[in-house]
């Protein structure tokens, strides 16, 4: 019972990746019908955010602390972080400490912008071309921002540590009644489940109940009609890339004390938050959710020892299968709509 | 002999009663038409015809065999032509390729796997076509894109694709729909030729009354899924019922 | 001639007389000059890939450009063949022709399996599908099959393999009859020092005889019908046509092109692994196609071949290169250039590869055969009623 826990714990983390990259990219299909290869690597950028962060934070100048000597009896050299220097050396190394989660305030304005740039520069162009092309033009956009990436940061995973009060484990085992450490949780993955049931409820109660949310709600469903409204839809639709941008970009900085940041983090998500996107029903937001979180589940029952024991390699390939199988027998997926891209 | 039967349809989208007890039978060589207000079932029905829905109960047959259930492709190998409100063309090929692909199909099948011979070595096949393409008068346009063509010329074209497989029975979706007046009247030409010439059957779903009253031997009315009154054309106008639920409207 | 007409038999020659005097052709410069050592490419090493890969990107073609389906896994078959080829290489021999022939039917069957699921679906389902596929194949050959794949080593021929048809006098790298891959003859003419490969010329005659099964297949029936679906599935169906067995030809057809390269790539070098079928190299078959210009005959050969070209340059090149070129300017201005030029080069092919593909999409979505179509239309204005004549026939 308590390993099966765990499992669904395990799971949870990165079914809030996917739920949250999902959910975007639904947000994205079901508002301006374009299918965005390069979601994937939005996430990627907000990790590289919070890399960011980091290193300025870290910034320092060579200080000569003249009160202690190195052991040749010259004044000692010490990094002075301009931080430190500038607020004082308590909130300086507080800063630094909480440098992830500092970069949500970031990240938001960041990718906002960033998404709405993209939406006006390039997307928009999109809209009456073929899915193909917009599949093309926004999978070579994956690749070279990947690439941009990569000749900034270098190809090597960047290690981005959380906040030194997260780095333990909390004993959840113990909540439930069961032995002490039998289920022993990473504080920040808890943290972070917490932190995207908090972005899911907001995007969700953001287009339940105001009326932005409700003519894009509208939108989604049939958008001629709204815009015979006299609604400029299109504003509208670029809010909603931008928002999307940065529910990735969020969803990225957060993820970097998890799984260090590397330039193919972007790719490795998008593939498995289309499946999800599939599995959930394509244009249906509730399904991103529950397929990001059930396959992000199931993916880590698939990597328990017992199971790999039966089928060999089934956590590489979990998520796969289950995707063509639901293809297969439920095309529309879990929760999907008519029509959406059945033509 | 009716060549189309269909018995006790009934169809329903959740609450709505699309078709209540649909019975209807076209007989060979008349024109049918199916006339009815908006939301009377008409496209419904033409969708169960062509094996698109599935009714809930109810037989449809073609010529003695059921046709429910079956893929459209199939019903097409059938002998059934269909033509839409908006022409259904292959809009990137060239007039010549649309008329030829449908002569393929009818000669050999739902699939064939082809060798690699050209299509241009096909001599008796890009004759046919060039007969039909003839006789609605497009032989001039035959390298002509299909989708830079007009629209009363869309569907003509379709028309032909339709004809080339000698179909023994053509349906046609409000065949009219949308068209300026002298595109209408050629259109309705067109029908009476082929009419005339060649004696297909026809089912036609059809607003335009105009339309229906200058190409229909016989019509059924339908009103809220269900068949109000089937007549002569001269009868249907006289008759109070349609006045009352239909033609009212319609300014006759 | 051949069953072709006249204006797809120039064309056929054309890639003949190209296939056949590459290695000339494609070294226009002294092979000890500077411009020699930087943009000569007719040397056997990337010949090869010209070819090959042109095997490949006509192959995707006749699915993407003449149906429409964009398929992302197609790597996955490439893949499969290599790992066939390899293998015939340990049981059997170091004898390609058992290897390409097996890597052609593994990859056949491989595709009659993924196409007949994939193909259920259409549109961006497809390629999702493709996608998934393409992805699980990679993961299992790091993984799980390692026995088959020999995971992240590669799969290799080692000393204690049976090779059961191995005589005594047989060479022991890859090999047609006793005619080995890499042997060549070298022909020095003034600078000019030209090389022909034995690999490199089994390979061009597998690319001449592809390209022509594809315009036998692109001006057939079954290439009339793949067009039709792609331009109307619906009315497909309404004239009585089943698409799905036509499109799992065309998907199996392509699949098994895919796997001739694989195995021609296995063939010129007898090793392979996972990382042939990862969804980058998938993508880059699409760009090929893109580039060059889908749905035309020659497009994705150019397109290939212009890939692998500005691949194998691109990454030569490197800052002492740059500095070279920019050494007429002031100091600080060739700097500046070097720097904003320097993460393109080198190990940055790919991030020039990226934009290239967004500039192909957004600019030119008929690729390079429609860019240089539109050029020649604006010469010949004057001969309309040639440009009308060749309306009726899909471009080239």
């Amino acid at each position: 019972m308590d390993a099966f826990i765990l499992q669904i714990l395990n799971g949870l983390d990165k079914g809030s990746a996917y739920a949250l990259i999902a959910l975007g990219l639904t947000l994205i299909f079901g508002t301006l019908g374009v299918v965005n290869f390069a979601h994937g690597a939005l996430f990627m950028i907000g990790a590289f955010v919070a890399v960011t962060v980091q290193k300025l934070f870290q910034f320092s100048y060579i200080e000569i602390d003249e009160t202690k000597k190195d052991f040749l009896g010259n004044p000692l050299k010490v990094e002075m972080p301009y931080l430190d220097h500038w607020f004082g050396t308590s909130v300086g190394e507080w800063m630094q400490d909480w440098s992830v989660p500092l970069s949500i305030l970031a990240v938001i304005p960041f990718m906002f912008a960033l998404g709405y740039i993209l939406e006006r520069g390039l997307i928009k162009h999109f809209y009456k071309r073929p899915h193909a092309d917009q599949i093309l033009v926004t999978f070579g956009l994956a690749i070279v921002i990947g690439e941009l990436v990569k000749a900034f940061y270098g190809a090597n995973p960047i290690q981005t540590p959380p906040p030194s009060a997260f780095l333990g484990t909390i004993d959840v085992g113990v909540m439930l009644g069961f032995d002490p450490n039998a289920i022993a949780y990473p504080t920040w993955r808890m943290v972070y489940f917490a932190f995207s049931v908090v972005i899911i409820a907001s995007v969700f109660a953001f287009l339940r109940f105001t009326t932005f949310g409700m003519v894009v709600r509208a939108g989604m469903a049939d958008r001629e009609t709204v815009g015979l409204l006299g609604i400029d839809i299109d504003k509208r639709f670029t809010f909603m890339f931008g928002l999307a941008a940065a529910v990735a970009g969020m969803a990225g900085v957060m993820y970097a004390p998890i799984l260090s940041p590397h330039y193919n983090i972007g790719m490795d998500f998008l593939v498995l938050s289309f499946v999800v996107v599939v599995v959930g029903g394509m244009g249906s937001l509730p399904g991103a959710v529950l397929a990001g979180f059930m396959l992000g589940i199931l993916q880590s029952f698939a990597s328990m020892n017992e199971v790999k024991a039966v089928f060999p390699g089934i956590d590489q390939i979990i998520i796969y299968l289950v995707a063509i199988i639901i293809l297969l027998t439920r095309p529309r997926g879990l929760m999907g709509r008519k029509g959406v891209m059945e033509e | 002999m009716s060549i189309l039967e269909v018995k006790g349809v009934n169809k329903r989208f959740g609450g709505l009663q699309a078709l209540g007890d649909v019975n209807l039978s076209v007989h060979e060589n008349t024109v049918h038409a199916i006339i009815g207000p908006n939301g009377a079932g008409k496209s419904t029905l033409l969708n169960v015809l062509v094996g698109k829905l599935i009714p809930d109960s109810g037989s449809v047959t073609f010529d003695g065999q059921s046709v429910l259930g079956r893929k459209p492709y199939e019903i097409a190998q059938m002998g059934i032509s269909r033509v839409f409100q908006t022409p259904e063309i292959f809009a990137d090929l060239s007039v010549m390729d649309n008329v030829l692909i449908p002569c393929f199909a009818k000669r050999d099948g739902a699939f064939k796997m082809h060798g690699i011979e050209s299509v241009s070595s096909e001599k008796q096949l890009i004759e046919q076509a060039e007969q039909m393409l003839a006789e609605v008068k497009m032989l001039d346009k035959r390298n002509m894109i299909a989708s830079s063509m007009s629209r009363g010329d869309k569907r003509r074209l379709e028309m032909a694709m339709c004809l080339v497989q000698e179909p023994r029975l053509l349906l046609l979706d409000e065949p009219t729909a949308g068209m300026a007046r002298a595109d209408t009247e050629n259109t309705i030409q067109l029908l009476k030729d082929i009419r005339t010439q060649r004696g297909i059957t026809m089912a036609i779903i059809e607003h335009d009354m105009n339309v229906v009253f200058s190409l229909a031997d016989r019509i059924t009315v339908l009103a809220q899924g269900t068949p109000l009154v089937e007549d002569t054309p001269d009868k249907i106008k006289n008759h109070p019922k349609v006045r009352e639920a239909y033609l009212g409207e319609a300014q006759v | 001639m051949l069953g072709l007409n006249s204006r797809d038999f120039k064309l056929f020659v054309i890639v003949c007389i190209m296939a056949l005097a590459a290695p000339i052709i494609l070294n226009p410069f002294p092979t000890g000059s500077a411009l020699g050592q930087s943009f000569n490419a007719g040397y056997p090493a990337l010949l090869q890939r010209f070819v090959i890969f042109g095997i490949l990107a006509i192959g995707f073609n006749i699915l993407f450009g003449l149906t429409g389906y964009l398929s992302f896994g197609h790597a996955a078959f490439l893949g499969i063949g290599s790992y066939s080829a390899v293998w015939m290489f340990k049981l059997l021999s170091y004898n390609v022709l058992p290897a390409i022939l097996l890597s052609v039917i593994m990859a056949g069957i491989f595709s009659v399996v993924i196409g007949y699921i994939s193909l259920r679906r259409s549109g961006i389902y497809f390629s999702i599908l493709t996608l998934a596929f393409a992805q699980m194949s990679y993961q299992l050959a790091y993984s799980v099959l390692t026995p088959l794949t020999n995971g992240e080593t590669g799969l290799q021929v080692y000393n204690g393999d049976p090779q059961v048809l191995m005589s005594a006098g047989d060479p022991t790298i890859p090999h047609l009859f006793g005619i080995t891959m890499n042997g060549q003859s070298q022909l020095d003419i003034a600078g000019w020092s030209f090389t022909f490969q034995n690999g490199y010329y089994l390979a061009a005659i597998f690319l001449i005889a592809s390209f022509y099964l594809s315009i036998r297949i692109f001006r057939s029936p079954m290439g009339l019908m793949l067009r039709a679906i792609k331009s109307n599935q619906t009315r497909m169906s309404y004239v009585g046509l089943n698409t799905k067995p036509y499109m799992l030809a065309a998907f199996v057809i392509s699949g098994m092109y895919a796997g001739l390269a694989g195995g021609l790539l296995a063939a010129m070098d007898p090793l392979t692994g996972a990382e042939r079928m990862f969804w980058t190299a998938s993508g880059e078959i699409v760009v090929m196609s893109i580039l060059g210009g889908v749905g035309t005959l020659i497009g994705p050969v150019l397109g290939a071949g212009l890939i692998k070209y500005l691949e194998n340059i691109v990454s030569k090149i490197n800052d002492n290169v740059l500095h070279g070129w920019f050494s007429f300017m002031p100091d600080w201005m060739d700097n500046l250039f070097v720097t904003i030029i320097h993460p393109f080069i080198g190990k940055g092919w790919h991030l020039t590869l990226g934009l290239l593909f967004m500039a192909v999409v957004i600019f030119l979505p008929g690729g390079l055969v429609q860019g240089g179509q539109k050029i020649m239309g604006k010469f010949s204005r004057n001969k309309t009623s040639d440009a009308k004549d060749g309306a009726d026939t899909p471009a080239e």
